[in-house]
């Protein structure tokens, strides 16, 4: 490739390294038929999960049965203790988080549902924090309840003994 | 009706760093590019068709940024083709070009994956605040550390393993100008006392985010014969994707990565990846994945692929060198990424991959994976025409 | 080409201004279920799946991803996406057929125009640095173009009304369609300018949508379906964005593309053509060597319902399906991409009899 050559009149003249194009868009998200009755479940305290034609409990589902690609239908309440199948420990402020730190992001497998959602752990020192806790759901206020997954707080342990986690699908117990 | 033969006659990438603020988009893919043709012996008019990749459009906040690119890539009149699968797209893309020619349709197809991180915000791009979506309280190394631990569990294995991957891909880095990442003071109690992110990864266990591109030019049997330079043959190539949200699926070894390995193995007449494959290229943006991919792979038998790295199986001179490039824990254009993978190894069995190159490499695998381990791209190149 | 590939089932979403109580994955589910059941197959059934989309449609990056489990893609499937519309996808999902590994192929597309301003949205696809900060949108990139084909000569605005009043008089008749009505091209003229010189029914209406097509080869396409819709030539160019560097008033791309898969080889009874505003056909029928052909855009073309990253592989669809239906022999369809007809895709289908 030739070298481009730089015209005579601009010679001199400080290089344009950068343009700033700020761009904003609104959009007004749909969020469906599953995640609308999650949601709703949510803003009156209730976990409900969706039992799919193939016969999993999805929480939150956002609609379709991965195994037959068919809508989940079917509301299923779930208590709101499950088993915390692993986690991380953050020690960084990532963007737009005010947490205290370092905090525990953990997969909670909700009693009786089938996929594990992901949730803070609070209430328990990071190096306490261990795969087969047992843990609950904290709530916010009953006046602070709203149709999104911060009206849970948080899980804590709930004092059960802790239980043998086993791999969803692989069915490998360690 | 058997396929047409493929083969890689040119590759070409950028310097990967940061900020490359000295190039436009269309001067970035272009670097790559040139350097892919040059390497083919080739001029743009050669080209029969284009094909582009790269990650989320939000990356670089242009939308479908190939039709902008179109003429910098030199596909006026072409064919120009756009693929987006996630993290694998790099690889998938050099996919359907190879397909391109193996279904007899083009001669001679330049392929081309980028991402200019820096002109966006990345981590506003994977983190819009979609109000009914789950918080996502710890970022993108928040949703894979947690399936980390679980694989460390599950094989027993020790902590320092995954600070012997950085730091082996690290000191493959400084053999290779293009890498991102040059770090000649980097050693094992660097990576130890580096921040703990995501604990159970460490900052320096972590991918960079790099500005960067990669090209190849794929060609016929007819044009790769008259090559003056070796090629790399395509022997086999596979993609597998599952679900999202399936209580079926292991995220720690999911089997779509184990199909994607079986079926491109099968396709190269590979039946001990393990002795049969002399290098890897594999996609580690977290330094754990490498034993993980070990496994998923079928390079080692399920729990041992930790006991690879810390028996240096997987050095520059073990005898499965895995990431002689660096890898992408040193450089990171995420939509370039697993094209990088494709490119080196097919810089490896043709004997042009420089310092890091595996002596007498004649088969060598590429891997790419995306989403929550959930897309897998792989190929298969050899020095030997099938 | 030495494997042959047939469309061996269309199915579409009904046409909508606005989809605001299913996600995508939910709006996907039924055509994807009603695709392969006009097919006869399961996704157990289906070699190679391939979608388009586009994230900035949908406000959200990776937002495929989770459309995906709509398919059932459990065990792991062999799958891939395209940032273009579901035309591609046919294209990319054609070319795997044609390496004779797998005999079928599910390709399907969706896309929401209404969550965005999406003639803002659309801007967002135009050079970064030199164009795109000035936001041209959508309608007036059109009214340019239609600008220029009326300085030339080459059409009038009157010829505009005529395509815009017959698209949604055909439009009638076809159940999925968003805007069908029958207003006589003059009535139209007497409307004042949307953007001089496009009238609003020059302009396409704002869709949400959703297709998909079921591709199958040889002799498989033959024991699936009585009379496929074979694909006898396909193809796809572009050309450079910048708006100065083409003459607007032809489509030097889609006249390759018609070349290469053999329009003009056999005569044509019907066409389909992704010509998202009314001056567009004009230039397209040009292209095409279909200038004065009676028989475009039956269904009523993009004019009656225009998904973005849908109307294009609707466009195979609808043509395919007069073809599996008998009431058509051969046709082309076409599918078009980036501002002002930037890149397009050609396909020709003909029926056995």
């Amino acid at each position: 490739m030739a070298e481009i050559q730089i015209p005579a009149v601009l010679e001199g003249k400080e290089l344009v390294r950068s343009v700033r194009t700020p761009a904003r868009m609104e959009f007004l998200y749909t969020a469906g038929v599953a995640t609308t009755r999650f949601l709703t479940g949510i803003s009156e305290g209730k976990i409900l999960g969706e039992r799919a034609p193939g016969g999993k409990v999805y929480v939150p589902s956002r609609g379709a049965d991965p195994q037959l690609g068919v809508p989940t239908t079917e509301p299923v309440e779930l208590p709101h203790v499950g088993t915390l199948v692993s986690f991380c420990v953050v020690n960084v402020a990532f963007y737009g988080q005010g947490m205290e730190i370092p905090y525990t992001s953990g997969l909670i497998l909700l009693d009786g549902s089938d996929l594990p959602l992901m949730h803070l752990i609070q209430e328990c020192p990071v190096d306490d924090v261990r795969i087969g806790m047992r843990v609950e759901a904290v709530w916010v206020e009953a006046h602070e309840l709203a149709p999104n997954l911060e009206s849970i707080r948080y899980f804590r342990p709930n004092g059960e003994p802790d239980v043998v986690v086993t791999q969803p699908g692989a069915g490998v117990t360690w | 009706m058997p396929k047409e033969l493929v083969a890689v006659v040119g590759v070409g990438q950028t310097k990967h760093q940061a900020t490359r603020g000295d190039v436009s988009m269309a001067g970035l893919v272009r670097e790559a590019a040139t350097r892919a043709l040059a390497d083919a012996e080739m001029t743009w008019s050669d080209i029969d068709a284009v094909v582009v990749g790269k990650a989320p459009d939000f990356f670089e906040g242009v939308m479908m940024p190939e039709l902008y690119l179109a003429d910098a890539l030199g596909a006026t009149g072409k064919p120009l083709f756009r693929v987006h699968t996630a993290g694998s797209v790099g690889g998938s893309t050099a996919i359907v070009a190879a397909q391109l020619v193996q279904a007899g349709i083009h001669q001679r197809v330049l392929t081309v994956a980028f991402e200019k991180q820096s002109e966006s915000e990345a981590m506003w791009a994977l983190s819009m605040p979609i109000p009914f979506q789950p918080p996502l309280h710890a970022g993108a190394g928040g949703y894979f550390a947690p399936h980390i631990r679980s694989y460390m569990a599950r094989s027993n294995a020790p902590d320092h393993i995954g600070i012997l991957v950085a730091l082996k891909d690290r000191l493959n880095a400084l053999k290779n100008p293009y890498a991102h990442l040059h770090e000649p003071d980097i050693s094992f109690d660097s990576i130890k006392d580096s921040m703990m992110l995501w604990d159970p990864i460490r900052y320096a266990e972590t991918c960079p985010s790099s500005d960067g591109a990669c090209a190849m030019v794929l060609a016929s049997e007819a044009v790769a014969d008259r090559s003056t330079k070796p090629v790399a043959w395509v022997k086999g190539t596979a993609m597998r994707s599952e679900p999202t949200m399936s209580a079926d699926r292991d995220p720690v070894l999911p089997r779509g990565g184990s199909d994607c390995a079986a079926d491109v193995y099968q396709q190269a007449g590979i039946t001990d990846p393990r002795r049969q494959v002399d290098c890897v290229e594999m996609y580690v943006p977290f330094s754990w994945f490498e034993p993980m991919w070990l496994e998923n792979l079928h390079f080692a038998p399920s729990g041992e692929g930790w006991k690879y790295v810390e028996d240096g199986v997987t050095g520059l001179d073990g005898d499965l060198p895995v990431n002689m490039s660096g890898g992408v824990l040193s450089s990171n254009p995420i939509g370039a990424s697993g094209m990088l993978r494709f490119a080196e190894v097919a810089l490896q069995v043709r004997g042009m991959a420089g310092d890091h190159q595996v002596p007498d490499a004649r088969t060598a695998v590429g891997h790419a994976y995306g989403g929550g381990s959930q897309f897998f791209s792989m190929w298969v190149v050899g020095a030997d025409k099938p | 080409m030495v494997i042959d590939v047939a469309v061996i089932a269309f199915a579409q979403m009904p046409n909508v201004r606005a989809e605001t109580v299913r996600n995508e994955v939910e709006m996907l589910m039924p055509v994807i279920a009603d695709v392969r059941a006009k097919a006869g197959l399961t996704q157990a059934d289906i070699g190679f799946t391939c979608s388009g989309s586009t994230d900035y449609l949908s406000g959200q990056a990776f937002s495929f991803v989770s459309t995906l489990d709509g398919v059932a893609p459990w065990p792991p499937i062999q799958e891939s996406h395209v940032e273009m519309d579901g035309a591609w996808a046919l294209y990319e999902a054609w070319v795997k057929l044609q390496l004779g590994d797998v005999e079928t192929a599910l390709v399907y597309c969706y896309g929401k125009s209404a969550p965005g301003p999406l003639h803002e949205v659309l801007s967002r696809q135009l050079d970064p640095y030199h164009v795109a900060p000035l936001w041209p949108d959508a309608i007036s990139l059109a009214a340019l173009q239609a600008r220029m084909l009326i300085e030339a000569g080459k059409a009038t605005e009157a010829d505009f009304a005529e395509v815009a009043s017959r698209s949604r008089r055909n439009a009638l008749t076809n159940p999925n369609a968003q805007l069908a009505w029958d207003t006589a091209a003059a009535d139209l003229l007497a409307e004042p300018c949307l953007v001089d010189p496009l009238r609003r029914s020059d302009c396409p209406p704002i869709t949400d949508g959703a297709c998909a097509v079921i591709l199958a080869s040889g002799d498989r396409a033959r024991a699936l379906r009585q009379r496929p819709a074979w694909i006898r030539g396909i193809d796809h160019r572009i050309e450079p964005m910048a708006l100065g560097l083409r003459d607007l008033t032809v489509s030097l791309s889609t006249r390759t593309a018609a070349e290469r898969a053999g329009v003009g080889n056999a005569p044509v009874d019907v066409a389909e053509l992704h010509a998202p505003f009314a001056p567009q056909e004009l230039i397209l029928r040009e292209s095409l060597g279909l200038a004065d052909h009676a028989n475009v855009n039956p269904s009523g073309g993009p004019l009656a319902a225009n998904p973005v990253m849908v109307a294009g592989l609707t466009r195979i669809g609808e043509v395919a399906q007069r073809i599996m239906d008998g009431t058509a022999t051969r046709g082309v369809a076409h599918a078009t991409s980036g501002p002002c007809l930037q890149q397009n895709l050609v396909a020709v289908l003909e029926g056995e009899d």
